[in-house]
């Protein structure tokens, strides 16, 4: 029975300490919470678009090209 | 602009990414595991992996075409492979540049700065291989342009095309997974073990390198269009061949 026990308190503690490493990492939780991650996203987004657009431009201009030859 | 369902597709899928992959709507399905030393980083999985999955698939068209400028000796294959195999260590350097930040920030030496633990990150066989792969890739171009003659150019280069291609299996698949390295991934196939990407991940990593690679598919396109435009008397001549 001593042993039991010392055995099942032993897997508590390791199962504690097993949730207490997936919970404990430090993540961007307060950067969320106040919203500042859409700055972030606001910001690549807008990157992203010129590069689209720019890519689009240029299909436009070879697309012309490709017709008047 | 021709066909452009699939460029519509491109910019849906990495403004899919880019949002879910930071987890702007803060939704538990964007979640990512909690992981010590990697932290949020590990949402780098979105944009640095996805840039070799990338730069592999375009190195796969690109030899495709090689093959078939063999076959054929069309040379509007020839201006295919070059242009895919360009557009492919563009991303396999971005792939780099990306990899170089974020080790520096989780398994580059942590009692150094990212600089003084240079020794240490320039044993790194993941990095040689893939620098090798990319080097023997710009050698590709090198060779090329050291040709005048077409045909010439257009046939060893093809043929070359296939030799970078399959050295590209020992120094980034073989090698790498062979030898001792601090980079992430060694064990089975980096980011398509089960046991490796946690699940939630997945749902924005794969539209993620479907994406990135669509994007380098739409350059290539764009490029080789204008190629076809430039050599167009010569790729019309059926006299050639």
């Amino acid at each position: 029975m001593k042993k039991n026990i010392l055995l099942f308190t032993l897997l508590l503690m390791t199962l504690l300490a097993t949730a207490q490493e997936e919970g404990g990492a430090e993540m961007a939780d307060a950067l969320r919470a106040n919203g500042k991650i859409y700055v972030v996203v606001a910001v690549i987004l807008t990157i992203f678009a010129g590069i689209i657009l720019y890519l689009i431009r240029l299909d436009r201009k070879i697309t012309k090209l490709e017709k008047q030859s | 602009m021709n066909k452009s369902w699939w460029k519509v597709l491109c910019v849906v899928l990495l403004v899919y990414a880019v949002t879910a992959g930071l987890n702007v709507f803060n939704a538990p399905a964007f979640e990512v595991p909690r992981l010590n030393i990697l932290n949020e980083s590990i949402r780098n999985l979105y944009f640095h992996v996805s840039m070799w999955f990338s730069m592999m698939i375009l190195f796969i068209i690109s030899v495709v075409h090689a093959v078939r400028y063999l076959r054929t000796n069309n040379l509007r294959y020839d201006i295919l492979s070059r242009q895919y195999a360009v557009i492919g260590i563009v991303f396999g350097i971005l792939g780099y540049a990306t990899g170089m930040i974020w080790a520096s920030y989780t398994w580059a030496d942590p009692n150094n700065p990212a600089a003084a633990s240079f020794t240490a990150i320039a044993k790194e066989p993941k990095l040689i291989g893939a620098g090798i792969a990319l080097l023997i890739y710009a050698a590709y171009l090198v060779l090329r342009d050291s040709i005048s003659d077409i045909d010439k150019k257009a046939r060893i280069s093809a043929v070359y095309n296939i030799f970078a291609f399959a050295f590209l299996f020992p120094s980034i698949w073989i090698i790498p997974r062979l030898l001792e390295s601090l980079h992430p991934g060694g064990q089975g196939n980096p980011a398509l073990n089960p046991r490796d990407v946690d699940a939630r991940m997945r749902l924005v990593f794969y539209p993620a390198v479907i994406g990135w690679t669509l994007l380098g598919v739409w350059i290539a396109t764009l490029k080789v269009r204008l190629q076809f435009l430039k050599h167009k008397a010569l790729l019309n001549d059926t006299n050639r061949h």
